[in-house]
């Protein structure tokens, strides 16, 4: 199989992007668990995009790259919006206050930092770029 | 993402089949946002058929957790999977919120 995916800004693409990973994955055997915490943080980082650089817009479209080299699993996620996607502003999600708020959003990039090994944002005047890394052994 | 309700008592239990993402959480978010689910003495999420959550889906559960422990109404798990149970885990939500291994243990509770 081939090992990059091109998708259109529709939230209804991110099972795609799930079942995308998990057969390029296969081969390698995961645990369960080890291959869901791959799955979240690329599903969290594609649904970000969609939906906060690309306001789910289906015209426009975003290019996933797998790869694995020496039990290094990467994953280069780009799209082209003028709109920067930088979440250098997190903050570990205080819990106990989110749910006194009745807060949705917020605990995305901390399952993205937890689950994988290294993550890397890049911000052109017109594209996003996001460079996920996880061991897989 | 299917959502099948069964009620009995004061007990309501949601079973949770498919993907909880951030396109398929609208649905769950829709059923537990109802003011009659606070009604029930306690709310059942059985997740054994649960195979996906993102954040988007904890945010559901985030959201309507305290507007649920203001009216008394008890929020609790029940068979959910290993690699479900790691995504709660790893954000500490298993400290804060109710879940057990089955739905003896749920009812009990």
């Amino acid at each position: 199989m081939g090992n990059a995916i091109t998708i259109s800004c529709n939230l209804r693409n991110l099972k795609v992007v799930r079942d995308f990973v998990t057969v390029f994955l296969a081969t390698y055997q995961l645990s369960d668990v080890l291959l869901n915490q791959v799955l979240v943080a690329v599903d969290e980082i594609v649904a970000n995009l969609i939906i906060h650089a690309n306001s789910e817009d289906d015209s426009q479209f975003l290019k996933l790259k797998l790869g694995v080299e020496d039990q290094m699993f990467s994953i280069e996620i780009e799209d082209a919006s003028n709109q920067a996607y930088t979440p250098s502003n997190f903050r570990d999600p205080d819990l106990r206050e989110y749910i006194r708020q009745g807060k949705k959003g917020g605990v995305g990039m901390a399952l993205v930092n937890r689950f994988m090994d290294h993550v890397e944002f890049e911000t052109g005047s017109n594209h996003n770029v996001c460079r996920l890394y996880k061991r897989l052994n | 993402m299917k959502v099948t309700q069964q009620a009995s008592d004061n007990i309501l239990t949601l079973i949770l089949d498919g993907e909880l993402d951030a396109s398929s959480s609208v649905l769950l978010d829709t059923e537990l946002a109802k003011p009659e689910i606070l009604n029930y003495q306690k709310v059942l999420i059985d997740c054994q058929r649960l195979n996906y959550i993102s954040s988007a889906g904890l945010g559901v559960f985030i959201s309507h957790l305290q507007r649920f422990q203001d009216a008394g109404v008890k929020l609790v798990f029940f068979n959910m999977q290993d690699k479900v149970h790691n995504v709660f885990e790893i954000l500490g939500l298993d400290a804060l919120m109710t879940i057990v291994p089955s739905v003896t243990e749920a009812t009990a509770i």
